[in-house]
Parts: C-alpha cells; sequence; structure tokens
C-alpha cells in the first residue's frame, strides 16, 4: 500500500468515525469535536514543530494555550473606563517601575565588575525596586478590582473585533517563549523541560490571580463571537425560513449554523499554517533544523548557531500553540483560567503528536484529530462498558456504584495506554516522518 | 518578651510547617534523583507514583479504622504504611517489567523513557482517580497535636501560641529514618555500593561483574518505598487529592534540580531549600514584625511578599537563579 | 524498528542522563570453535569488526603465557585495541578463536570472561570516579562471595600510595594513581590473565616508568600480562612477546629485543 493511500486511508477512517458520531449521537456533538480537532491539530503543529523539527522538549504548552486564550479577553472586550480612571494607570506605572527594576539588576548585572559590591548594588536595587513596585502597583490593583466587582472588575481590552484576538494570541505567546527562551535556551540548550512545566504553572497562577487583568477564577463570560448568536438566527425570519425549507428544527439550525462557521474559521487558519508549516519543513531552514536535531554538534561544527536556532523554532511553535489558545477561547466565549490542566493541554497535545507521528505535519493534523476524538468518546464507551461488565451486579451494589461513578476517570488511563503502545510498537507514529 | 512572642510566632507559621514540608519534598526529590542516577531519565511518572502508595497507605487505613485497630494517639497510616510500601513495590516493578525494561534492552534514547514516562503517569493518574476518586480523602487519625497553641501558652504566659501537629513531628521522625536508612544502604552495604558504582559507570560496573537489572530493580524498590512515605506523610499533613500530587512534581523536580541531579545529599537540601523559599516568601510577615518593630513603624499591610498562590514560581525562580550562578546544583551533580 | 529510538538527539541533562551510560554491546563469538597452538591466552586467527561494519582485524593472532608481557604496538589505527577487545569479546568475531587456559571462549559474553578469570582494564573511564579508592577495589571484587581481604591486602602492598588514599573519592586522584586504582581493581578478582589497554595514555614520562614497573611487578606474581601501548619503544623494552600490527593484521612477532632489533621494525615503528 502506498503511503498517500494509507494516510488518505486514515484519515478518511477519522472523518469517518466523526461522521458515526453526528449519526450515533448528534451532530452538535460530531461538529463540537470536528471543530476542537481543528484547534487540537493546530496545537499539534506547534509542538511537532519544537519536537519533531528541533528535538526541543516543551511541556509547558498549557501555559502558551492559556495566554493565547488570554489574548481574546486583551483584544475583544471592550475597556472599562471607570476602571482605568480608577487605577488603570497605576497598575501601568507599576508594571513598568517592576520591568524597569528587572533590567536595571540585569544591566548591574552585566555592565559592573563582579564582587561584593555588585552583589550588594544587586540587592539593593531587586529589593528597592520590589517595594517600589508593590507600593505603586497595589493601591492601583485595589482601586481597578472595587470598580463593580460583581460584573466587572478588571481593566477590560481593547474592544477590537475578536478575529484579530487570533494573531495577538499568537504575538502574545511568542513574546512569552521569547523571554523563556532567551533564559532557559540562551544560557543551557538543556533545562528546557522544567523551565517550561514551571512558566506554565507560573502563567495559569497568574491568569487566576491577577483580577484586574481578567477577572481571575471569576471568569470572563460573554466573550464577543466572530459570528452571529443563535438567538438571533432564530429571530430572523429569513434564516427560519430556509431552515424550514431544508427541513430542519430552526433551533438545531441556528447551532450547526455557527458551529460550521467556526468549523470553515478553523479550517482557514489549519489549512493556512499547515502550508506554512510544510514549506518551513522543505526549505532549506527546515533541513537545516532537522541537521541540528539529528546531530548538535556536528551543525555546531559547522558553523550553525543552535542556541539561535532553537530560540527560533521555540518562538514560533509557540506562537502556534499561542493562536490555538485564542480560537479555543473564542469557541468557548469564555476565559475559565481555572480550567487549564497540565494533563489536558500539555500532555495530551503530546500524545497526539507522538501518536501521529513526530516530525510528520500531517501525522501531527491526524493525531490532533484522532486523539480529541478519542478523549472525548472514551468515556460515553467506557460508561457503556462498565454497564455491561456490572450488569451481573446488583443493582443496589456499592462496586458496581463506584465502577460507573469512575468510568470518567477511564480517559487519562485510555491515553496513557494509547501512548504506550504506539510508542513501543509503532515509535515513529501512524504517519512517519519521512 | 516581644522578641520571644516573634521567635514563636515565626517558629509556629514559618519554621515547623517548612521543616515538615521540606522533609515531605526532600523524600520526593530522593526518588526522583534515584532514577535519574540509576536509570539516568526524569520520571514525570514520580508524583502519582506517590499518590498511588499512599492511596494504598488510605485504603488500609479506612480498613484498618473499620475493624477498630488503631495506633493510640499516633495516625493509624503509620500501621498501613508497610502495606502501601509494599503495593507501590508491586507496582513500579510491574511497571518496569512492562513497559521500562523493553527500552532499555533497546537501549533507546533517555528522552525516549522520559517521554514513556509520561506515559505511565496518564496510566496511574487514571488509575488512582479509578480507585478512590478525584476528591479530598481525609485519613489522619490519632492526636491532632504534640503541643496545641492553647497548651503552649498556658505553659508559657506568652501571647503567642505555638502548635506542633502530630504529623509534623512524625513527618520528620519518619523522613530522618528514611534518610539515615538510604545513605547506610548506599554507602555501606554491598548491593547499595554496586547501585553507585553502576550510576557511577556503567560499563565498568559490568566488568566488574554487577548485574545491572539486579541494580534497576533495587533502585526501584527503594524508590518506591520513598515515593509511599513521602506521599503518606504529605497526605496526612496536609489531605490526600490524587491531583495535588502530580502539582508536587513542579517542587520535587526543582527541589532535586536545586540540589544537584543524582546527588541524594543534594536532593535533601534542595528540599529543605525549597520548602522554606516557598513558606517565607509566601507568609505574611505582620504577624512577627509587629512584635519587633516599635509601634511607630508597624507595617499597615500583611507584608506578604507574594500571595501563597504563587509558590510555583518561588520554586521556580529559585531554580532559575541556581542554574544561572551554579547549574551543577548546590551539590556537585550529574546535570553538568 | 529500533530506528525510532535513535532519531532525536535530545541533549536535556535536566531530563534525561547521559553521565556513566554505558556504550558497548558486548559481541561474542563466531559460532565455530578452532583449534589452535598450546598458549595460556590466546586469540587465534581473529578476523571481525564491530556490528555489521567492515573487518578491522584480518586474521590477528595474539597470544601470553604465564609470567610474560606481551605487548601489542603499532601505528595509530592499525586496530591495536580492536584486537585486544576481540580477545575481551567486545567484537563481532566472524572467523577464530579465543581461548583461555586451554578452554574455548569465544562464545562468551565479556561478563562471564571476567568470571572465567580473565581481567580487563579499559583504556577510558576505567574507575568509578564518585567512590572511594577501596570501594572501586571492593566492587572489582563484586563477583566473588569468599574473604577477600587478603587481595584487597596484596593489592595494597603492590600499590602502596593506594592504601594511604583508600578513603578518598578516585575522581581526586592525579593520573597515574587512577590507573593504579583501575589496575587494582581488575586484580580484585584474582584474574588468570589481565589485559591493559593503553595504561599509560596521557601520563607524565615520569609516571610512565613508575606504571611499566608496577606492571613488571605484577607480572613477577606470575600473572600474564596482554597489553596495548601507544610508547611503543618502552613497551617493547619489558615485553617478552611483542606483537606489532598493521591494519588489524600481524606483521612483526617477536620478543620484545628481536623487535627492538630489527632493523625495518625500527625504521617503520620506533622512528629509527
Amino acid at each position: 500500500m502506498s503511503t498517500t493511500l494509507k494516510n488518505t486511508l486514515l484519515f478518511a477512517l477519522v472523518g469517518a468515525l466523526i461522521l458515526l458520531t453526528g449519526v450515533m449521537q448528534s451532530w452538535n456533538s460530531a461538529l463540537l469535536i470536528l471543530n476542537m480537532g481543528l484547534i487540537s491539530a493546530i496545537m499539534a503543529i506547534g509542538v511537532n514543530l519544537q519536537w519533531g523539527f528541533a528535538g526541543l522538549f516543551n511541556v509547558g504548552v498549557m501555559g502558551f494555550v492559556a495566554l493565547g486564550g488570554l489574548a481574546v479577553v486583551l483584544v475583544s472586550e471592550p475597556p472599562v473606563t471607570e476602571a482605568w480612571a480608577a487605577g488603570g494607570m497605576r497598575i501601568v506605572l507599576g508594571l513598568l517601575l517592576g520591568a524597569a527594576t528587572v533590567v536595571a539588576a540585569v544591566l548591574v548585572n552585566t555592565r559592573m565588575p563582579a564582587g561584593r559590591l555588585r552583589v550588594a548594588v544587586m540587592i539593593a536595587v531587586l529589593i528597592g525596586g520590589f517595594f517600589l513596585y508593590r507600593g505603586v502597583f497595589d493601591p492601583g490593583v485595589d482601586a481597578v478590582e472595587q470598580v463593580n466587582a460583581a460584573a466587572s472588575g478588571f481593566l477590560g481590552g481593547l474592544g477590537l473585533p475578536v478575529l484579530l484576538a487570533w494573531p495577538a494570541g499568537g504575538l502574545l505567546a511568542a513574546g512569552a517563549a521569547w523571554l523563556i527562551g532567551k533564559t532557559a535556551l540562551g544560557l543551557r540548550s538543556d533545562y528546557l523541560a522544567i523551565a517550561t512545566l514551571g512558566i506554565a504553572e507560573i502563567i495559569i497562577a497568574v491568569m487566576k490571580n491577577e483580577d484586574w487583568l481578567a477577572r481571575g477564577v471569576k471568569n470572563v463570560v460573554g466573550l464577543p463571537r466572530p459570528l452571529p448568536f443563535e438567538i438571533d438566527l432564530q429571530n430572523d425570519p429569513g434564516f427560519v425560513e430556509r431552515a424550514v425549507s431544508l427541513g430542519i428544527d430552526p433551533v438545531t439550525a441556528s447551532t450547526l449554523y455557527v458551529k460550521l462557521g467556526y468549523s470553515v474559521l478553523f479550517l482557514v487558519v489549519l489549512l493556512v499554517l499547515l502550508w506554512m508549516a510544510q514549506m518551513a519543513l522543505k526549505s532549506p531552514w527546515g533541513r537545516m533544523m532537522r541537521a541540528i536535531r539529528d546531530n548538535e554538534v556536528a551543525a555546531e561544527a559547522m558553523g550553525k548557531d543552535v542556541t539561535r536556532r532553537h530560540l527560533h523554532v521555540f518562538v514560533l511553535g509557540s506562537a502556534i500553540c499561542g493562536i490555538a489558545g485564542a480560537m479555543m477561547t473564542t469557541l468557548d466565549g469564555q476565559l475559565t483560567p481555572g480550567s487549564y490542566q497540565p494533563l489536558r493541554f500539555t500532555f495530551l497535545v503530546w500524545v497526539m503528536v507522538i501518536v501521529g507521528g513526530s516530525g510528520n505535519n500531517l501525522g501531527a493534523v491526524l493525531g490532533g484529530f484522532l486523539i480529541w476524538l478519542l478523549w472525548v468518546q472514551v468515556e460515553p464507551i467506557g460508561l457503556f462498558l462498565m454497564q455491561v461488565m456490572t450488569s451481573g451486579l446488583a443493582e443496589d451494589s456499592a462496586l458496581r456504584a463506584h465502577m460507573l461513578d469512575s468510568a470518567a476517570h477511564m480517559r487519562l488511563f485510555t491515553m496513557g495506554l494509547i501512548l504506550l503502545l504506539v510508542l513501543r510498537f509503532s515509535p515513529r507514529g501512524l504517519i512517519p516522518e519521512k | 518578651m516581644d522578641f520571644l512572642n516573634a521567635i514563636v510566632a515565626l517558629s509556629n507559621f514559618v519554621l515547623i510547617p517548612a521543616i515538615a514540608y521540606g522533609s515531605q519534598l526532600a523524600l520526593g526529590a530522593l526518588g526522583v534523583t534515584l532514577i535519574y542516577g540509576i536509570l539516568r531519565f526524569s520520571n514525570f511518572a514520580h508524583g502519582d507514583t506517590m499518590a498511588f502508595g499512599s492511596m494504598v497507605t488510605v485504603l488500609v487505613t479506612w480498613w484498618f479504622q473499620s475493624m477498630g485497630i488503631s495506633f493510640g494517639p499516633l495516625p493509624t497510616a503509620l500501621l498501613a504504611l508497610p502495606f502501601g510500601i509494599l503495593g507501590c513495590m508491586a507496582l513500579v516493578l510491574i511497571t518496569d517489567r512492562a513497559v521500562y525494561r523493553f527500552y532499555r534492552e533497546q537501549k533507546a534514547k533517555p528522552v525516549i523513557l522520559v517521554i514513556v514516562s509520561m506515559g505511565v503517569m496518564f496510566i496511574l493518574n487514571g488509575v488512582v482517580r479509578f480507585i478512590i476518586g478525584p476528591d479530598d480523602q481525609r485519613f489522619a487519625d490519632g492526636e491532632r497535636f504534640i503541643i496545641s497553641a492553647r497548651d503552649f501558652k498556658e505553659m508559657t504566659g506568652l501571647s503567642e501560641g505555638l502548635a506542633i501537629k502530630t504529623t509534623q513531628g512524625i513527618t520528620v521522625v519518619v523522613a530522618v529514618v528514611a534518610v539515615v536508612l538510604l545513605f547506610w544502604f548506599l554507602n555501606r552495604t554491598r548491593t547499595g555500593k554496586s547501585m553507585r558504582a553502576y550510576s557511577d559507570n556503567e560499563d565498568l560496573a559490568l566488568l566488574s561483574g554487577i548485574n545491572p537489572e539486579r541494580v534497576v530493580m533495587y533502585t526501584w524498590l527503594i524508590v518506591a518505598a520513598l515515593a509511599t512515605v513521602a506521599g503518606t506523610l504529605y497526605g496526612l499533613d496536609k489531605s490526600f487529592k490524587p491531583f495535588v500530587y502530580f502539582q508536587l512534581l513542579l517542587p520535587i523536580f526543582a527541589a532535586a534540580i536545586v540540589g544537584g541531579l543524582g546527588s541524594p545529599l543534594g536532593a535533601i537540601a534542595g528540599g529543605f531549600v525549597i520548602a522554606f523559599s516557598e513558606v517565607t516568601i509566601t507568609y505574611a510577615w505582620k504577624k512577627v514584625l509587629v512584635y519587633l518593630l516599635p509601634d511607630a513603624l508597624e507595617p499597615s499591610g500583611l507584608v506578604q511578599l507574594l500571595s501563597t498562590d504563587y509558590k510555583f514560581a518561588v520554586s521556580f525562580v529559585i531554580l532559575l537563579i541556581v542554574l544561572l550562578f551554579r547549574p551543577t546544583g548546590l551539590f556537585r551533580g550529574k546535570s553538568v | 524498528m529500533s530506528g525510532g529510538y535513535e532519531n532525536r538527539s535530545n541533549k536535556d541533562a535536566t531530563i534525561t542522563n547521559t553521565v556513566g551510560k554505558g556504550e558497548f554491546d558486548p559481541h561474542p563469538g563466531t559460532g565455530h570453535p578452532m583449534d589452535t597452538a598450546e598458549a595460556f591466552l590466546v586469540g587465534d586467527s581473529m578476523t571481525g569488526g564491530y556490528g555489521k561494519g567492515p573487518d578491522i582485524l584480518h586474521d590477528c593472532t595474539l597470544s601470553v603465557n604465564p609470567g610474560e608481557i606481551a605487548v601489542i604496538v603499532g601505528p595509530n589505527g592499525a586496530g591495536k585495541s580492536t584486537a585486544m577487545k576481540a580477545v575481551f569479546g567486545m567484537l563481532d568475531l566472524r572467523q577464530g578463536s579465543v581461548r583461555l587456559d586451554g578452554e574455548d571462549i569465544t562464545n562468551l559474553s565479556p561478563q562471564d570472561r571476567v568470571v572465567r578469570g580473565m581481567g580487563f582494564v579499559p583504556q577510558n573511564n576505567n574507575i568509578f570516579t564518585s567512590l572511594t579508592v577501596e570501594e572501586n577495589l571492593e566492587m572489582g571484587a563484586f563477583i566473588r562471595r569468599d574473604d577477600f581481604r587478603e587481595t584487597l591486602a596484596q593489592i595494597y602492598d603492590l600499590f602502596p600510595i593506594l592504601k594511604d588514599k583508600r578513603r578518598q573519592a578516585a575522581g581526586e586522584l592525579s593520573g597515574g594513581q587512577r590507573q593504579q586504582v583501575a589496575v587494582g581493581r581488575a586484580l580484585m578478582t584474582q584474574p588468570k590473565v589481565l589485559m591493559l589497554d593503553e595504561p599509560t595514555a596521557g601520563v607524565s614520562p615520569i609516571v610512565m616508568d613508575e606504571l611499566f614497573d608496577r606492571i613488571i611487578e605484577v607480572s613477577r606474581t606470575g600473572i600474564p600480562i596482554l597489553m596495548v601501548e601507544q610508547n611503543a619503544r618502552q613497551a617493547l623494552e619489558i615485553a617478552d612477546r611483542g606483537y606489532v600490527l598493521v591494519q588489524g593484521a600481524n606483521a612483526y612477532t617477536g620478543t620484545g629485543k628481536q623487535l627492538l632489533a630489527d632493523p625495518d621494525v625500527r625504521k617503520s615503528f620506533l622512528g629509527g
């Protein structure tokens, strides 16, 4: 069987499974799986760029995805003018002071001769800067958070169209990745894994606690959408008429219409990014990246600036994760920092890449769809299996109740099992690197 | 008197919790560092190994409690601990046989083992949640305090109370015993020395007739014991919740790296460095400063450097500082 | 399939630890025993290379008897170390045999050869740097279940400096002292034959002389010694047998004195 045929069949299989979901469950869930599958595929492309092309072990995907989500709030929410008046400038000034402190400390470290004096000055700058920053920043935060605390209490965003948030999410993630890469890659290329794991947790911690930024765990709901609301469609006589003429209930039709709209938007983004990633892979740049990955020492000896290349690819891959994160938050219509879990947003994406085939963009896309589909469907299948397995037990048996309750946790188990099976029996993934 | 009060407040809110937490982290970091030293990869499943061992302990504890077995003033969990360790040992040996051994025979790159450990992490996470559920579980019993704040105040007449929880005392005692046993084993026994030799130079160890599979087996057994003890102590001190153990991965790794990966002594030091930094930086110092400063200078705020939600940031920043200025860790580890 | 596990060269020392990771693959045997001349240790007509790669050795024969020092010399890339590794079972032999004390050991793994009485000191990484000197020696005796204190005392007699430094980490010692630890570790099994791969690589001339003296002392205890040497002249001076290898084959064989006197050998390998 030729590779092209095999790959086509694999994609067709996933497509058929999604269609099966539509027939067996509902078209709404099928479209939901499709949409999240598209987003997962984009995340997988980002991670594949880092791991598959460059061998960078980034386990901070969650952080970049969350930053993308934050970008949606910052770009599309209308600004809260009272909050800006109350303390917005103070917060900005505080942040600038904080940044200035860090810059000053870095300058002290690089410009002054080493010795006791440098350490003393450095500590003085850091401590002084910290208290100055807190002194300016804290009152501003208090003032902002007091403005209509129940419904708002944050600075809001720029009030721009929400689609702009997608590239903005990529930029935000890229900026963070650049900072992280500069410290973790620039100093020693090898501390990336633990560094990214930590950074992701810190990003989530910031988003949960800095209420002035995006309301923290109080969540921002009702984000603007690029597509009309279902209720508006249902009130639109033209739409209702067309739905009826197609023989679909207008309510269902409106939900399907919106979801399909998202699918089209996401598909466009996926195709553009996939095309770019494929071009990058085939370009001299991509060949060089893989050469570095396969033999860092030789590449370095040939005069390649390995750290710089790693920084490029790290920033690019993280930016793609950021875009995907922004798209996901747009789809959800809300930002809920509490819902970001490393197992779901970092390690699951890794499973997608490994299962799909690291080093192959099509593989990553396939992995994204397939693993997401399984992630969603394992729960009902697990429940079904549990019902079958426990059908012999008495109706009120405690064991039975426990097994049925626990079916929800089958997901993690299944994902681990799939990862291990693929690593063992097909370590290059479903669509291996050429 | 104010000075004494300040010291008591400091001990009560900073020193004692940090010592207990540090012991728990140190035990966890020892497990990570041993795997790194002998099997040569970072075990991302370590947090979930701890959760599994603790889960077995919790289940056995409940069973003992239901049968009316208790350990007097001490928590019943201590009686159940050996069973937890045995359960965890069985788990890691099965995992090694079913999963990791294959990759050793293939001489796979260590980074593949790291990814494999991610798979194991998922599975263990699922198993633990499947068996005991994702929620908080209470299993501590026995006497709650060695000294309660009220008793201490009555005894000393100070206005600050000093409370030492039984679990904190037990944590420190058990951790010391475990560490002493571990170092005795590594430095004094033939098997322990062979483990160190294997970690140092695998080829030469083979030439010396050291059986790598035996070394690996002993390593897993020790790691299982350490992980279960660490997890159970943490669960007793705080509470048992599967997800929390997964999150402990970051401070545990930070402790192991700060101390110098592959160095057992470093893991212990790293555990305390991380714990003390976390607690001091996220503690509201007002309570202590009130006693020390004259009234005029009394702080108006809480004097808390960072909110407790940023404790991850603390471990991370310390990690970064150590990497910047002493990349091999406090004790020269293997991460050069 | 194993190809799938090699395609990422991740250098992340935080998550993976390659320090001290083993590199050798045992490749014992041809599967065909062969009859060879009488000698205590013989590597007879050995032909082979690493893995499926090209042959490095071509019909190469080495042997050594008790009380003797046999030295392998030759130009760079002649396959000196490879020949010794072949005797120790770290090469894929396609032809030839290795016999120890009349027994065919061609098909044994290196570890099994250690059990049969071969002591091997590799050229690099030949001590446990983080263990103390005494622990290094103890690890040398790992396969012995009997009381090895006597052997330990003998080794301290042979290398008195090691006794002074026995509580010190072996990695803190000087180059010459490390080599003594390495030889001592190999002697702890009370081997029937000792093989040294370039024991004087990277030490100063004075230390080299001292090491050669020690090696002669070891040889006087009756243990046959087979060693590879870069410093051909000095090595041949103490050699009872000398093998000059060129491109993996025996070029000249004789006693050390004969080889030193041979004008061809002098011209080609000893610089006149």
